[in-house]
């Protein structure tokens, strides 16, 4: 391929390494150090791990949740434009401003639906494997040259302002990926086994109800723990769902699948373990309370759990 | 079902639960659950680290997603992005949070059905653009809104965001969840098309809406009730004065 995800991560790694050499030259940050060593860290995990033993990773990780565990990982100050500049800018510019806003999913969208099997002398352009990421990549740097041009900035000053937001979001930006981490170690150790053995041993299932309810709720339930539908679907469909619910019970195996899936996501919905979308847009729309997505969602979520007892009772 | 299933491992959802009730910093305990999760399974110190940092490897491509855009934003913000974005929808004067966001939901839910799913996202779509412009189109109808209310219209546009994306993209034929359902359920002899598949998500998809939809008709008019009164104060600032 020409255009591989390793190119990703390098602009990844270095635009978190300038975000630490930014920080490290800071005086007046309260918390250079410790801050600095965060993105330096992080930014080594794009640029060289791959390279290194897993365990030095390994101890990496434990060191930079050290950091942000004890609050080493701090805001620095940064000049904004006075309001009366930026409203002159945003007069001048008016709509022009939503062009490269608007410029990087519609690239991402061209490339992952239309350019996707796009081959230069045989060799496909985009990493077959990572469509999406490659595309928002190319998007990025579309939106990043079209930014600077019309507001006749520099990128430099853009990646003052990428570091700006960096530092707002904190650990943030870091938490989905540990996560996920977390997600593929839990599946080593056999977290799901257990689960899957509990409730499948205690419960009674003799009525059609009960098994359904047991289904949709524990899917959500597991999702909860684990942050992800994907790591419920098999341990949920293999403990309950294709024993019970199509084995005794004689369910459409695709209505049970949809319906349960979709039941995760409404566990999803109601999860700290989501960090990427419950935790990282309080962050990025700086709400106090970094659980207020998840409060403004369990309505929304507990409602539609209902709804699929009584679809996946009825449809099956 | 007697077989020896090792319930040890259960300890690291044990921690995990309790450090987020109790609020530690979620780094931490993601990362103390690593380890004692670990341990439960009789993991040596070094598989746990190496696991731990193989892991963290995999998953390298996830916070691209929030990181690479920053740049763009930020600059365009510097620029007035926001400012622009509420003036925007001030001149839409039939435009209430409500409405906006159920077009939003809307366009989301069907867009990610379509295949579409990177039309929308936090970091380049919600923080620049639908939130200003929710917070434009309650600051034209009410004036500058209490800090509570404005944080919860803006959880609100993140919520909107999430429900419209894991609705519309699981009734996408191509999507990842429907080829690992199906790939599983072959796995356990069990043949359905994947299209069926998506078919049978459509009534939850459409539930989804709808039960969204209400309540962001309520939120509208819980704001109206709470703040309504205290529109008489002529809060149409520079919106219109420079038409």
């Amino acid at each position: 391929m020409i255009l591989s995800i390793q190119y990703l991560y390098w602009l990844a790694g270095a635009i978190l390494a300038i975000t630490a050499l930014m920080t490290f030259t800071d005086k007046n940050h309260p918390k250079r150090w410790t801050t600095g060593l965060f993105w330096a860290l992080f930014s080594l995990v794009f640029l060289i791990a791959d390279l290194l033993p897993p365990v030095w990773v390994g101890i990496g990780v434990l060191l930079m949740a050290l950091i942000a565990g004890t609050g080493g990982v701090g805001l620095g100050r940064h000049g904004e434009l006075p309001p009366k500049k930026r409203q002159a800018s945003a007069q001048r510019l008016r709509n022009k401003l939503f062009i490269p806003a608007l410029a990087i999913p519609l690239v991402t969208v061209i490339g992952s639906v239309i350019v996707k099997d796009a081959h230069i002398g045989g060799v496909p352009l985009l990493d077959p494997k990572n469509v999406t990421f490659v595309s928002l990549g190319v998007g990025c740097l579309v939106a990043l040259a079209l930014a600077c041009w019309l507001t006749r900035d520099t990128p430099m000053q853009s990646m003052r302002e990428s570091r700006r937001l960096t530092e707002a979001l904190g650990w943030a930006l870091v938490l989905p990926q540990m996560l996920a981490m977390l997600g593929l170690l839990f599946n080593d150790a056999g977290v799901g086994k257990a689960v899957a053995h509990l409730t499948t041993a205690y419960i009674n299932m003799d009525y059609r109800l009960v098994a359904v309810t047991v289904y949709v709720v524990g899917m959500a339930l597991f999702t909860v723990v684990m942050g992800n539908g994907f790591a419920a679907f098999p341990v949920m469909t293999g403990g309950v769902g294709v024993p019970i619910l199509v084995g005794v019970y004689d369910a459409n195996p695709a209505v049970m699948a949809a319906i349960g899936m979709f039941s995760g996501y409404c566990g999803t919905l109601m999860t700290p373990m989501a960090a990427n979308f419950n935790i990282v847009p309080a962050a990025l729309l700086n709400l106090p309370d970094k659980n207020s997505v998840i409060k403004a969602q369990i309505p929304t979520a507990l409602a539609l759990l209902l709804v699929n007892i009584v679809l996946l009772y009825v449809l099956m | 079902m007697q077989t020896t299933v090792n319930l040890w491992p259960l300890i690291g959802v044990l921690v995990i639960v309790i450090g987020f009730v109790l609020r530690f910093n979620p780094m931490l305990v993601v990362a103390l659950t690593a380890l004692a999760t670990g341990f439960a399974a009789a993991m040596p110190l070094e598989t746990i680290l190496a696991t731990i940092g193989t892991g963290f490897i995999k998953t390298r491509a996830l916070p691209l997603i929030i990181l690479l855009p920053l740049a763009i934003i930020g600059l365009l913000e510097r620029h007035g992005l926001r400012e622009h974005a509420q003036h925007f929808i001030g001149r839409i004067r039939s435009a209430t949070v409500g409405r906006l966001l159920i077009a939003y939901l809307f366009v989301r839910e069907t867009t990610a059905a379509l295949g579409l799913t990177s039309l929308g996202g936090h970091p380049q779509m919600v923080r620049p653009l639908l939130a200003p412009m929710a917070e434009g189109a309650a600051e034209n109808r009410y004036g500058k809104l209490p800090e509570a209310v404005r944080y919860r219209l803006l959880a609100l546009c993140a919520a909107t965001d999430n429900i419209g994306l894991f609705f519309g993209e699981d009734i996408f034929v191509a999507f990842g969840a429907i080829a690992l359902m199906h790939t599983f359920l072959l796995g356990s002899g069990i043949d359905v098309e994947p299209l069926h598949i998506a078919f049978w998500g459509i009534p939850t998809a459409i539930c989804a809406f709808i039960i969204h939809a209400v309540r962001l008709k309520r939120f509208d008019s819980r704001l109206e009730r709470e703040l309504g009164g205290q529109q008489a104060a002529p809060t149409l600032p520079a919106a219109v004065s420079q038409e």
